[in-house]
């Protein structure tokens, strides 16, 4: 199972980075999005996979899941989700100012 | 382990800073702020003057102060006859400089604070350069001194010359100081202590280690900028920008000397090898011809004493330099001479800062009274300031190595000492020692022609009232006088009674450069010994000096005819503006703004670094011992979310990636629920569905995704570079797995219904053993809202 999530991982960076590489602004934006996924796989992986019941105590389990790297990507969840929602208004902000959403195209409208 | 004397000695000139900007602000309209500083250095001069019988007896102190124990570095403060002799200086010109500074700055047109701040800070941080033990602690005052020097040249900010000329000092001496740094690190390595007495006991363990040229190399190299040592010689001129008072003090009396203060100090350390003695003295009689030689050309007054002061720093620096033979054990009998030579630099540092500063002092009177230090435009000021003439009568005299003033006997005993070490047969000397007596005698006959210049250019001749710019040309005030007064009469005095000098305050020193030697300090200084070969190398000085004076017209284009293309001011300048337009064309090049390429610049690291380390690593990198198994189901979201994935990757169409991505996110969102967890499981959920929401409402505004129409080229580097960085974290996840170096400590974190009083225990950390994290993140998630909302009201109202 870890290796076939090994290369889940690497697909979802290989996208994300392909994304974020390229010139428009919301093809950015997925791949950042892509990224995450993959950061949170490998952050879960990182933590053994179906090692145990789910982290809930109660009386019939006593081998758990390592819950460290959960409560980790919990935070890393609400904290994706609040980046992105500040750069979707963002970009869409900067799109009105420069009507573009080509990142040098941008830059070039930004210093005339 | 507390505050002493001499600690107090250092930190008085800092501290007093504090009270500089209010004594300015309340008091400078009634009295001058320098009457307060001067308390300063008297205090500390007349402080210092009581250990002078101490130190003549052979005393030493030393008095610690742990600074960073953690790191060995100890504020020692240490003093002996070296230290004295230049405290002595420091505080007592010092002293001078701020009373002569109170006529020469006047207070209602000076930014006063500024300059006494200034001067004060070089004060302390020269005395604690002299007094320091630890050797860091000493560097660290050593870039003080340069910093202050920077500041205080840069004093007339608003002349581009001031600023320009206060840059070039500063980055010739930081450059050498820089230097000194690392072979003061080596030294320190070589010897395992920090503190300069020990590593003079360790001196036979030094000198055969690898890094003794090395560190020599480059201590000297901070030593010859500090010094103004040919090469380096080039910014002391340009620091003539500053005021007078700050050139009469630093420029020529005691920070240009702390390059031969370091150069002593470590002599005991590397006096006696060959190396040392050939750089310090050939550098040094280099110098002495290079600057009197240039000296006699300058028409600025100030800038011939520059060039006259580059000149005798180089005369002091040759004389340390064969004076540290008298440290190699094959001299012989002859030892003692070089003993001489050594106590021969120590008097004649004390010859020229005596001379040297009251010269400057004289230069700022006439500089301040006529409007101008064009010797082209002076002449015959003899009848209008006849005390200023007698002063600098004296001193230059001094300077040319005349009798009967203290510069003469210096004078006689550097040449002493030059036909000495010329007898010698060691370091090849026998060939070449006849250079050395040559080089300071010609360079002594140019030394006595500019003495002249000095003297007889300003004061002799005709008085031409209407090229001075200033008319009521009149003697300076009494109180302006009083200090090159002094300096003057003191330079008489040393040559009636220079033994009274010697044997309290310089024959110590040589205790302190000669720690591990027995000395001969029996010998006296005379003015006369006979029709000895000194006495005719003086004579033949004077004979040829009179006679090149007389003619100079003649003569003096030859030294013109140097192209002015090769100085070495215009390699500085060159190499300036070059930097300058390499820098900015290299930072060009890699800086463009362009998002993507620092993000390509970010990922090559990353891929290089990771990859190259795992390349290199000799540890097996997978091992599937531990893994989970594998179900057909497990494989079939494997395969889903992978081509999921894709589409995102692939789509032009938006609508088509917004939910391509949404489905990754519920994708993932199966893998929580395979891989137990349920927290995760439900966040992911709802975060993905708003998100994807979001999406949604936003792309409605922007443009559609469209085709990519870039090059081949360009979308070639986005897979390659993608391509290495989704390989290197597949690797990575592997490696991760198959190393388990440290047991979970999650361990911990199982017992929370007893700690926490909760059953979930990923909700356990998140609200309670990592509380403040989670509340943090809520900051987060608070500033990421304000700034959605400050985004969204801006653009109502840009409506």
């Amino acid at each position: 199972m870890e290796t076939l999530l090994a290369i889940l991982i690497g697909v979802l960076f290989f996208s994300g980075t392909y994304l974020i590489l390229s010139k428009q602004l919301i093809r950015v934006f997925l791949g950042l999005s892509l990224i995450t996924h993959g950061a949170n796989l490998l952050l879960l992986m990182s933590g053994g996979l179906k090692g145990g019941s789910p982290p809930l105590i109660s009386e019939n389990s006593s081998q758990f899941t390592d819950p460290l790297p959960q409560a980790l990507i919990l935070t890393a969840i609400v904290i994706n989700f609040a980046i992105t929602a500040f750069l979707l208004v963002l970009s869409y902000q900067a799109y009105k100012k420069y009507q573009t959403d080509d990142l040098d195209q941008m830059r070039r409208n930004g210093n005339e | 382990m507390c505050l002493s004397w001499l600690h107090i000695v250092i930190l008085l000139p800092i501290a007093f800073t504090i009270t500089i900007p209010f004594l300015y602000k309340y008091f400078n309209k009634y009295v001058h702020t320098g009457w307060f500083v001067l308390i300063v250095p008297i205090l500390a001069f007349c402080g210092l003057l009581s250990y002078i019988p101490h130190i003549a007896n052979g005393n030493t102190y030393m008095y610690e102060l742990n600074w960073i124990p953690s790191l060995n570095i100890n504020f020692t403060a240490y003093l002996d006859g070296l230290g004295l002799l230049f405290s002595l200086l420091i505080t007592g010109i010092g002293a001078l400089v701020v009373l002569y500074s109170i006529y020469y700055m006047k207070k209602d047109r000076e930014a006063l604070n500024n300059f006494y701040i200034y001067l004060l800070l070089f004060m302390g941080a020269m005395l604690g350069l002299v007094f320091s033990d630890n050797i860091f602690v000493l560097y660290t005052f050593w870039e003080l001194t340069s910093i202050s020097s920077f500041l205080l040249i840069a004093y007339w900010f608003e002349r581009v010359s001031s600023r320009n000329s206060a840059l070039k000092a500063l980055l010739i001496t930081v450059f050498g100081g820089l230097a000194m740094l690392a072979g003061v690190i080596m030294l320190a390595m070589m010897s395992g202590t920090y503190s300069i007495r020990e590593m003079i006991g360790q001196v036979d363990i030094i000198q055969g280690e690898a890094l003794f040229i090395p560190s020599m190399i480059l201590i000297l190299l901070g030593a010859f900028t500090k010094s103004a040592q040919f090469p380096f010689s080039i910014w002391l001129p340009d620091a003539m920008e500053a005021p007078t008072p700050v050139s009469a003090y630093l420029h020529s009396a005691t920070m240009v000397k702390a390059g031969i203060f370091l150069v002593a100090k470590l002599t005991p350390i590397y006096g006696g090898d060959g190396v040392w003695f050939w750089l310090v003295t050939m550098i040094g009689l280099i110098t002495l011809l290079y600057g009197s030689l240039r000296a006699v050309r300058q028409t600025d007054l100030k800038a011939l004493l520059a060039y006259s002061t580059i000149s005798q720093l180089g005369l002091i620096m040759s004389l340390l330099g064969i004076g540290s033979v008298a440290l190699n054990q094959n001299v012989g009998e002859s030892a003692a001479l070089f003993q001489i030579a050594m106590f021969a630099a120590v008097f004649h540092l004390f010859n020229h800062s005596t001379f040297k500063g009251s010269l400057f002092m004289v230069v700022g009177i006439i500089d301040l009274e006529t409007g101008t230090r064009d010797i082209r435009r002076l002449g015959g000021l003899i009848s209008l300031m006849p005390i200023s003439f007698t002063i600098a009568m004296i001193s230059s005299l001094s300077m040319a190595g005349l009798p009967p003033f203290n510069g003469f006997l210096s004078k006689e005993m550097f040449f002493k000492g030059t036909l000495d070490i010329a007898q010698l047969d060691l370091f090849g000397l026998g060939t070449f020692g006849m250079i050395i007596p040559v080089i300071a005698w010609i360079a002594s006959v140019f030394t006595f022609v500019y003495s002249l210049i000095l003297i007889f250019k300003t004061f002799t001749g005709k008085l031409d009232r209407e090229r001075l710019p200033r008319e009521d040309v009149r003697e300076a005030p009494f109180g302006m006088l009083i200090p090159p007064i002094i300096l003057s009469t003191l330079v008489v005095v040393v040559f009636f009674f220079p033994n009274v000098l010697a044997d309290y305050i310089l024959k110590p020193i040589l205790w302190a450069i000669f720690p591990s030697t027995t000395l001969d300090l029996d010998f006296q200084i005379t003015a006369w010994h006979g029709f000895v070969p000194e006495l005719y190398m003086t004579i033949g000085v004077v004979l040829l000096g009179v006679i090149l004076y007389l003619t100079i017209k003649r003569w003096n284009t030859v030294l013109k005819v140097y192209p002015e293309k090769l100085t070495l001011n215009n390699l500085y300048d060159a190499s300036m503006s070059g930097f300058e337009s390499f820098s900015a064309r290299f930072t060009n090049l890699y800086m463009t703004g362009s998002l993507r390429h620092y993000v390509i610049y970010i990922l090559l690291f990353f891929i290089l670094v990771l990859g190259g380390r795992i390349l290199f690593s000799d540890q097996p990198l997978f091992s599937s011992a531990n893994n989970a198994d594998v179900t057909i189901y497990d494989i079939g979201i494997v395969i889903a979310t992978i081509m999921v994935t894709l589409t995102v990757l692939l789509t032009n169409n938006r609508i088509t990636a917004i939910i391509a991505l949404g489905g990754v996110g519920y994708f993932v969102v199966m893998f929580f629920v395979i891989f137990r967890a349920p927290d995760l499981a439900l966040t992911q959920m709802v975060v993905e569905t708003v998100t994807t929401a979001l999406f949604l409402l936003c792309f409605y505004h922007l443009p559609k995704l469209g085709k990519q129409i870039e090059k081949v080229s360009f979308k070639l580097t986005n897979f390659l570079i993608a391509l290495g960085v989704g390989v290197m974290f597949t690797v990575l996840a592997l490696m991760i797995n198959g190393h388990r170096l440290f047991p979970s400590i999650s361990s911990f974190f199982e017992d929370a219904y007893e700690l926490a009083g909760a059953k979930n225990i990923v909700n356990a950390i998140l609200v309670d053993f990592r509380g403040f994290d989670t509340m943090l993140e809520i900051a987060v998630l608070t500033i990421a809202g304000l700034g959605v909302f400050t985004l969204i009201r801006l653009q109502i109202k840009g409506k």
